[in-house]
C-alpha cells in the first residue's frame, strides 16, 4: 500500500443520508474475483440512465464535480453490507477521502484499510462542508487536520493505529504475524481448557 | 471481578494481546465462515504473499450468493446469471482444495446460505467469536455468540492469522418485556425496533437483546432478530443462550458429543450478564404493543405496522424515499397492490418460516399477475419441508419452489425483480436496486409475505389465522 499523507482537492458533496454499500456498488457487479476495475460500476444505478448514458441529475455527474476526490456526504454513508468492493469501487472511481458526521463501523474499517481516508466530523462541521460544495479543502493524516482555504482548520480524529498504517503505507496483516507465538500459545491454553 | 456483560465476557475471552492507545487489540476466531464473494481477493492475497491458511479446522465454506436456484439442465449444467458467476463458484470450489477447507458446496447434502448452515451443522456454539465476509453473520449471535460482519481484508487476515484487530465496541441492551400477540413474530419485533431506534441507532454499538419476550422465542426466532441487528447500525447482536439453546444444539454434526457435551453446557451457563452489568446505552419496548410490521421506505428503519399510515416526509430524502417505493404520506401499506413476493433469505428461510408462509397459503391460491418465490435456506431445510409437504402447498398455491441460496435477498444470481415491480420480502434490504434496478422492497414476515400473495396486496396476516382458525 502507498502511504498516505495528504489529500488536496475540491470537495464534491453528495447529500442523501444512508448511502449504503447497494448504491455505491450494485450486487450484481459483485460476482468479480479481482479488486481492480471497479470503479466503472461506482454508484452505477444513479450514475447512469437506463440507456447508459451519464444521468445530469446524479452530483458528480455535473461538471464542478469532475476532479474531485473528496467527497462530503450525508450521515450514516456506507451502511449496508460488509462488501469491501464499496471502497475498492469508490478509490478506482477517483474517491480519496469521506467525510462525514457518521460512517457505518464496516464500510469504515474496510476504507481505512485501503487508503480511503473515511473521516467522521462535528455535526456542525460536516453541515457547513453539506453547503459549501466544491471548496479547496487539504487533508493532513500526520496532524489530522483538514486545512480549509481562509486557513481554518477543522480536526479530526483518526484510530491510531490506522493513522500509523496509512502514514507509513503498511498493511494491518504484517502486524498481526508478528503475533504468531502469542496466538500459538493462546491455542494452547483454549484447548487445554475445553 | 466486576459485573460483565454477555459481550464483556466472550471479549476477554478471546484477546490474545491487550488493546493499547496505539493498536487495537488482537481478537482469537474461533469459526471463519467463508462464501464465494467476499473471499477470493483473500485466497489470492494468502498466494501472493506464499501464507498458509492457519486454522482450516476452523473454517467452513459454503456456495449460496451466486448460485442459480434453478436445477441443473439435463447436461447438468447449471443456470449461472454469467460466467463471472460460475468463475466464482469455481474458483471458491479451486481454493478450498488448494487451502484444505471443507466446503458444502454443489456435491453436499448441507449446502445452504452460509448462516443457516453454520447453526444447522452445529458449527455455530455459544461463547464463540464468529466472523464472515458478510454482514448478517449477526445471525449468530442469536447462540450467545459474538458474530460479525468483515470485509475481504479482514477475511485474509483470519484466514492467516485467526486473529483480528479490534477495537472493543459499546454495549446497547434492547429489553423486551411482555409477550407478542397471536400473529405477531421475530419480523415484526425487530423491524419495529429499527423503525424506533434507526437505521444507525446501533452503530458503534453491539446489541444484547434481553427480556421476558426475547427469553420465549424460539432459536430461529432468535435468528431472525439478531441477523438484523447490522440493519439498525449495529456490527453484532447477542441473546444469551438457555435451555432453548442447549435443546436445539444438542446432537448437531459439530457440536461436543457426549461428556464433552455436558462440559459444555456447564460452561455455557455462565454466559449471562451478571446483575448489575453496565451498558453504554439501554432502550426498553413492551412487545404486547408491536402489530405486524413492515418498511414503507428505502431502509430497514423506515418501518411501521401495516395498518398504520405512512407518515409524511420530513426532508428530500425521504420525500425521495416515498417517490421512489410510490408509498402515500398519511394512507398505510395495507392494500398497495404487490407484483412480486420473495419467501426467503438469511432472515427468513428456516423450516419454521416455511410452515409460517405454508399455513397462510395451504389451501389458497396466490393472486392472479402475483409471483411467488419461496427459496429454503439450505438443503436440509429443503429436505425436511419436502417430507412434510409443504412444497406441496406451495406449488399448489401457485408458487415457485427453488434450490436453496440467497436469491432474491442479493439479487444477483439472476433472480430478481422488473423495475417498478413491488416485492413484499421476507428478507432484510429494502434498499434502492437492492432486488433489482428500480424494484421497490417492502420487508415482511413469512406470514405476511403470504397473506399478501394470495390477497395480491399487502395483507394482514392476522386475517389469515382467524379463517383458519374458524
Amino acid at each position: 500500500m502507498k502511504p498516505v499523507t495528504r489529500i488536496h482537492s475540491r470537495t464534491a458533496v453528495l447529500p442523501d443520508e444512508n448511502i449504503d454499500t447497494d448504491r455505491i456498488i450494485p450486487a450484481r457487479f459483485l460476482t468479480t474475483t479481482e479488486r481492480a476495475g471497479l470503479g466503472k460500476f461506482c454508484f452505477n444505478d444513479w450514475r447512469y440512465r437506463q440507456d447508459g448514458s451519464d444521468n445530469p441529475d446524479f452530483p458528480l455527474n455535473q461538471t464542478e464535480a469532475h476532479g474531485c476526490s473528496i467527497l462530503v456526504v450525508g450521515r450514516n454513508f456506507g451502511c449496508g453490507s460488509s462488501r469491501e468492493h464499496a471502497p475498492w469501487a469508490l478509490l478506482d472511481y477517483g474517491i480519496q477521502a469521506v467525510l462525514c458526521s457518521e460512517i457505518a463501523d464496516i464500510f469504515r474499517g474496510n476504507a481505512l484499510k485501503n487508503g480511503l481516508l473515511a473521516i467522521v466530523l462535528d455535526e456542525a462541521e460536516h453541515r457547513w462542508l453539506l453547503r459549501n460544495p466544491g471548496i479547496e479543502l487539504s487533508i493532513d493524516v500526520r496532524e489530522q487536520a483538514i486545512e480549509l482555504p481562509d486557513g481554518g482548520r477543522i480536526g479530526f480524529q483518526l484510530e491510531p493505529f490506522a493513522r500509523h498504517c496509512l502514514l507509513n503505507g503498511v498493511d494491518q496483516l504484517g502486524f498481526l504475524l508478528q503475533h504468531g507465538d502469542a496466538i500459538t500459545q493462546y491455542e494452547h491454553h483454549q484447548e487445554k481448557a475445553a | 471481578m466486576s459485573a460483565r456483560t454477555l459481550f464483556e465476557k466472550i471479549w476477554d475471552a478471546h484477546v490474545v494481546a491487550p488493546e493499547t492507545a496505539d493498536t487495537p487489540a488482537v481478537l482469537y476466531i474461533d469459526l471463519h465462515l467463508v462464501h464465494e464473494v467476499t473471499s477470493p481477493q483473500a485466497f489470492g492475497e494468502l498466494r501472493a504473499r506464499g501464507l498458509k491458511l492457519r486454522r482450516a479446522d476452523r473454517t467452513l465454506a459454503t456456495l449460496d450468493h451466486s448460485t442459480p436456484t434453478l436445477p441443473p439442465a439435463a447436461s447438468g449444467e447449471r443456470p449461472y446469471a454469467n460466467a463471472e458467476a460460475k468463475a466464482q463458484v469455481a474458483q471458491l470450489e479451486t481454493n478450498c482444495r488448494d487451502f484444505g477447507v471443507q466446503l458444502y458446496g454443489w456435491d453436499s447434502s448441507d449446502r445452504g446460505i452460509v448462516h443457516v448452515i453454520g447453526p444447522e451443522l452445529g458449527a455455530t456454539q455459544p461463547g464463540m467469536t464468529i466472523v464472515c465476509g458478510d454482514s448478517h453473520t449477526s445471525t449468530h449471535g442469536a447462540f450467545g455468540a459474538l458474530a460479525f460482519g468483515i470485509g475481504t481484508t479482514e477475511v485474509g487476515h483470519v484466514m492467516a492469522t485467526q486473529c483480528l484487530l479490534q477495537r472493543k465496541p459499546k454495549t446497547f441492551a434492547i429489553h423486551v418485556d411482555g409477550k407478542l400477540p397471536r400473529g405477531v413474530g421475530a419480523k415484526d419485533l425487530i423491524l419495529h425496533i429499527i423503525g424506533e431506534i434507526g437505521v444507525d441507532g446501533g452503530t458503534g454499538y453491539v446489541l444484547e437483546y434481553r427480556g421476558e419476550a426475547i427469553e420465549a422465542l424460539t432459536m430461529e426466532e432468535r435468528m431472525t432478530v439478531c441477523n438484523m441487528s447490522i440493519e439498525a447500525g449495529a456490527r453484532a447482536g447477542l441473546i444469551a443462550a438457555d435451555e432453548t439453546t442447549f435443546a436445539w444444539l444438542k446432537g448437531r454434526p459439530r457440536a461436543p458429543q457426549g461428556a464433552a457435551w455436558d462440559a459444555s453446557v456447564q460452561r455455557w451457563r455462565e454466559l449471562r450478564s451478571d446483575e448489575g452489568a453496565k451498558y453504554d446505552r439501554e432502550a426498553r419496548f413492551d412487545a404486547s404493543q408491536i402489530r405486524p410490521t413492515v418498511t414503507y421506505g428505502t431502509h430497514p428503519g423506515m418501518a411501521i405496522a401495516l395498518d398504520q399510515p405512512v407518515p409524511a416526509a420530513r426532508n428530500p430524502v425521504e420525500q425521495r424515499a416515498l417517490d421512489y417505493m410510490q408509498a402515500k404520506a398519511n394512507q398505510p401499506m395495507q392494500g398497495t397492490a404487490v407484483d412480486v413476493v420473495f419467501i426467503g433469505s438469511c432472515t427468513n428461510s428456516r423450516l419454521s418460516d416455511l410452515r409460517e408462509a405454508a399455513g397462510v397459503m395451504r389451501g389458497r391460491r396466490v393472486a392472479k399477475g402475483v409471483r411467488v418465490l419461496v427459496v429454503p435456506g439450505s438443503e436440509a431445510v429443503r429436505r425436511d419441508a419436502e417430507q412434510e409437504g409443504l412444497h406441496e402447498v406451495f406449488l399448489a398455491a401457485g408458487a415457485e419452489w427453488r434450490i436453496p441460496g440467497c436469491s432474491m435477498c442479493i439479487a444477483m444470481n439472476g433472480d430478481l425483480a422488473q423495475p417498478g415491480q413491488l416485492v413484499v420480502s421476507t428478507s432484510n434490504r429494502n434498499f434502492e436496486g437492492r432486488q433489482g434496478k428500480g424494484a421497490r422492497t417492502v420487508l415482511a414476515s413469512p406470514a405476511t409475505a403470504a397473506a399478501s400473495a394470495i390477497a395480491g396486496a399487502i395483507a394482514d396476516p392476522r386475517e389469515y389465522l382467524t379463517e383458519v382458525a374458524a
